[in-house]
Parts: C-alpha cells; structure tokens; sequence
C-alpha cells in the first residue's frame, strides 16, 4: 500500500497566556494513513479529534512530533513545512471538509463551488459546468444555482460547501462531521462521492457524530481517548 | 515553545516583495525595529496591529513614501533590480507609478477631490506615459469599471461622492497600470459596515481575477480575515508573529496575539 500520511508522536497542546496554564489536547499520537484508505476517529466528546484533523491541516501548530505527508513533489513534514507550502498544498493536495459555509456576499452558489477549480487553472466555462453538475448531485436545485447562498438555509449551505469541498480530487481529505444537518438524499450522495473519491485513491482522516452514515467506507478506526489500544479493525469496534 | 518551520521546499518561485531588517525613528521614538517581511507572487500579506505598532510606516516605505535608516527593498519583477531604497526621486517615482498601487484610508491623501474622477484615474497614466486622450479615458473606464465604480458618474469630482465610492476611486486609480503590487492601508476602516463588506469583495474579486499581489494594513481583524492568506502581527515597531491567516486566528501563539484575537468581538 502506497502511504500517503505518517503520523509519528504529534503532540498538541494550548498555552493559554492570560491564564498562565497549559491546555494537553492530546499527545504522542502515531498512526498512517494509505492511498484510498478511510480512517475514522474516535475518542469521547474532548478527546482532541477535530483538534487532530486541524493540526494536519496546520490551522495549529502542533508542539512536537512529525506530520509525513507524501505529496506529488516528494515527502514533507507538515509539521514544519514553511506557511507558503502549507498554502500550495492546500490548494492542490489536501483538503479539509467542515460543516460550515463560508458564503460571501455577492458569490453565486455555482461560482463558489467551481472556485477550487478555477484556482487549479481550470478554464471558465469548463468549471462552471463541472460546478453545476455537482450541484445537481449533492440536490441543489438549478434554481438556485446563480442565487448567492449567503441567503440559503443552512441544509441548502451545507450542499453547496460540500460540493465546493469535494469538487476537487485530492491526495489527502479531512472531514469533520460533514454529514451534520444533511437530510437523507444528500446524505447518500455524500457516500457517494467519497466512495468515488477513495476509488481514485484519496486518504481520509474523518470524524462522525453517527459513523453509521459512512459504515461501509471505513477501513480502520484510531480511538483518540488516552490510553486505548492504538488502532483496531473496524470489525472489532462497536460503532 | 514551538517549532522553528522550515524554508519552502515546494514553491519555487521567489517572494515578488523582500523587504529586509529595515528600522525608522522620529526623534526618539522608534517607529520600526529590524522589520522583515515578503510575500510571494499573488499572495495577500496581512499586517495587523493597533496604531502606533508601526504597520502603517512598513507599507509607505514599501511604497517608497518613507526611507528607514537601515535595511533593504527589493522585488522580483524585470527591469526592477537592487536596493529599491538606494533609488533617486525621479526612478522612485516612475516606479510607484508603474509597478505599485496604493489605497489610502484617507481619500485626500490618493486624489484630487475636485478633479473628475475619470481624471484622477488616467492622471496615473499620465504619469506614465500616455499621452492618448482616447486611450486615457478607455483605460480609466476600464479601471473604474473593474472596481465596480458606477460609469454613469465618470465625471464626478470625488468631493460630491460617498466614502465607499471615494475608495473605489482610489483602487481604479491603483489598478489602472495593473501594477504587480497592490498596497492597501485602512482601506475599509471608517466605512459603514454593508459599504465595507461591498469594497472588500470588490477587492476579493480583483485578487482572484488577477493575482495581484497585496499587501493590506488593518487594525481591524474582520478585514484581514477576509483578505489575507498570511498574516503578520506588529507591536511596537516589531513583528510578534507571522503564520497562516487561519492559524493565527485560531491558534495564536504570542501572548499579544492572543489578546488581539480575544478581544475581538
């Protein structure tokens, strides 16, 4: 199996300054991901599993330890990789998958889905298409797809951000809790995206208020509470 | 303490802005301390601080307004070369004119409030060259257009013109050589709340449309948020910390970022 994602003693903690004190989130965690495996999170409300997802995406700075990610241009530890290459990467390599839209005003739903593409050197029109499709499988109606979401209701949002997230084949997706506030249909055509995209060989790192929804794709579940046995097969969890 | 991070190994390409331990006093009070910082080509640098931190001095001696006594300036553009600092007043100018754009907070400081402002935005052509009236006043259409400046008041003298029309004079005027450099300070600040939301996006649309380069001073962390992919924080003339805009956000290191993060509404 072809690693995409090593993961060897990360350590994340907060220095809370006006507190004088130190916030543990979790410590010496190891474990790796392949090419189109799934990895689900586990841990109890606390335990530091959207903490985790957010020091691999590097929106914090972990303490110690090292993030081998294996990317197009060779091995890097994100850890430590210079901001600009966190950035290049994030726009090529890795994506991260939350529940929330960030809508900005006066950006039609179509426009921000096709923006990943558009910024990857897409041509205009062939994003836009690209865009809309994906619109129309997560059940977004056409309606609405030149309306601005700022204005949508927040399952409408959540369609649109998911679309957006995942319009774009990557390496290497965190999702956390994506399928909060989704009804049924785009529930099921979530699935079916990540399948797709695991098929193609995308690694996922992902936490789930209800794994049923995402069952079948789970290859290995890594439990976040202190002193659990490290990694088990899917199996061997009750979910 | 954390890590030490590494030097790019990914990008190649070098930072379009260099400027190098560059220090400034007035009198007794130093402005700027031993300042570093670049931004890579279609980057938005952040600089964030409350007045007095220095930020605002950084960006005009970016745009060549102030010269530190110490440091250097450079960028990676053809035929710009060396200490940009060691330029006589007539290279700096021509410079400035064609390479860099700049917004002020203040209107008064980037027009002639009483010149039309299709005017003010071809006198920057002016300045470089073009003698055309035909292709001034085209290029000046195109300019105002581009930052969403309603072409029915071409003619209007800035002085009769909201605050948030004002600014997208100023950022026509900024944009009319498509500079590689965009340099923006306070652009927002002062403006009713909706106006603003208005003027960052025309500016969000810009960046994306062209790659442009930005460099954007604020006080104000909405702003940043909005427009920066990294950020710099300055207290005292010195830089406490640079990151990522969503890690400084969210996970601040220095306990003045911190404080700046909190007590934000």
């Amino acid at each position: 199996m072809t690693q995409v994602l090593e993961i060897d003693r990360l350590t994340k903690g907060f220095s809370l300054h006006h507190l004088e004190k130190d916030i543990a989130a979790f410590e010496d965690i190891s474990f790796s991901v392949a090419a189109g495996e799934f990895v689900l999170l586990k841990g109890a409300n606390g335990a530091g599993k959207s903490t985790l997802l957010r020091t691999l995406y590097r929106s914090y700075l972990p303490l110690s330890g090292e993030i081998r990610f294996h990317s197009s241009h060779g091995m890097i530890d994100l850890a430590r990789a210079a901001d600009v290459d966190v950035a290049h990467l994030r726009r090529t390599e890795i994506g991260f998958v939350t529940q929330f839209l960030t809508a900005r005003p006066r950006v039609s739903a179509e426009a921000i889905v096709a923006e990943p593409l558009r910024l990857a050197g897409w041509e205009h029109e062939a994003a836009l298409k690209t865009a809309r499709k994906a619109l129309e499988t997560f059940g977004v109606k056409p309606d609405l797809w030149a309306a601005y979401p700022t204005t949508f209701s927040g399952g409408e949002q959540q369609k649109v951000n998911l679309a957006r997230a995942l319009i774009l084949p990557q390496k290497l997706l965190m999702l956390d809790e994506p399928t909060a506030s989704l009804d049924a249909n785009a529930r099921r055509a979530l699935v079916a995206r990540l399948q797709e995209l695991k098929d193609q060989g995308t690694a996922m790192i992902g936490v789930f208020h209800h794994p049923d929804d995402v069952i079948h794709l789970i290859d290995r579940v890594v439990d976040l509470t202190p002193d659990a046995a490290p990694q088990e097969d899917r199996d061997d969890v009750a979910l | 303490m954390t890590l030490t991070l590494d030097a790019p190994r990914i990008v190649e390409t070098r930072p379009l802005l260099e400027v190098k331990a560059v220090s400034k006093s007035y009198g007794p009070v130093q402005a700027v301390r031993n300042v570093s910082a670049h931004a890579y080509p279609g980057e938005v640098l952040g600089i964030v601080g409350e007045s007095g931190s220095g930020k605002s001095t950084l960006l005009r001696m970016m745009n060549l307004e102030e010269i530190p006594e110490t440091g250097s300036y450079t960028l990676d553009l053809p035929d710009v070369s060396g200490n940009l600092f060691e330029l006589d007043r007539f290279a700096r100018r021509m410079l400035c004119a064609t390479k860099i754009g700049i917004v002020y907070q203040n209107p008064h400081l980037g027009l002639l409030m009483k010149h039309s402002s299709s005017g003010n935005v071809a006198e920057r052509l002016l300045v470089a060259g073009e003698r055309s009236f035909a292709t001034l006043r085209q290029a000046a259409t195109e300019a105002l257009d581009a930052s969403e400046f309603p072409l029915d008041r071409l003619d209007a003298p800035p002085i009769e013109l909201s605050g948030g029309m004002q600014q997208r004079v100023q950022l026509a005027k900024a944009i009319a050589l498509e500079p590689a450099l965009l340099l923006l300070d306070e652009p927002t600040t002062g403006l009713d709340v909706s106006v603003q939301a208005l003027v960052l996006d025309t500016l969000k649309r810009l960046q994306q449309d062209r790659q442009i380069t930005m460099v954007i001073v604020s006080h104000d962390l909405g702003v940043i948020r909005t427009l920066a992919d990294r950020v710099m924080v300055m207290r005292r003339g010195e830089v406490v910390e640079t990151g990522l805009a969503d890690q400084i956000f969210q996970d601040p290191q220095h306990p003045y970022t911190q404080q700046l993060v909190h007590a934000k509404l």
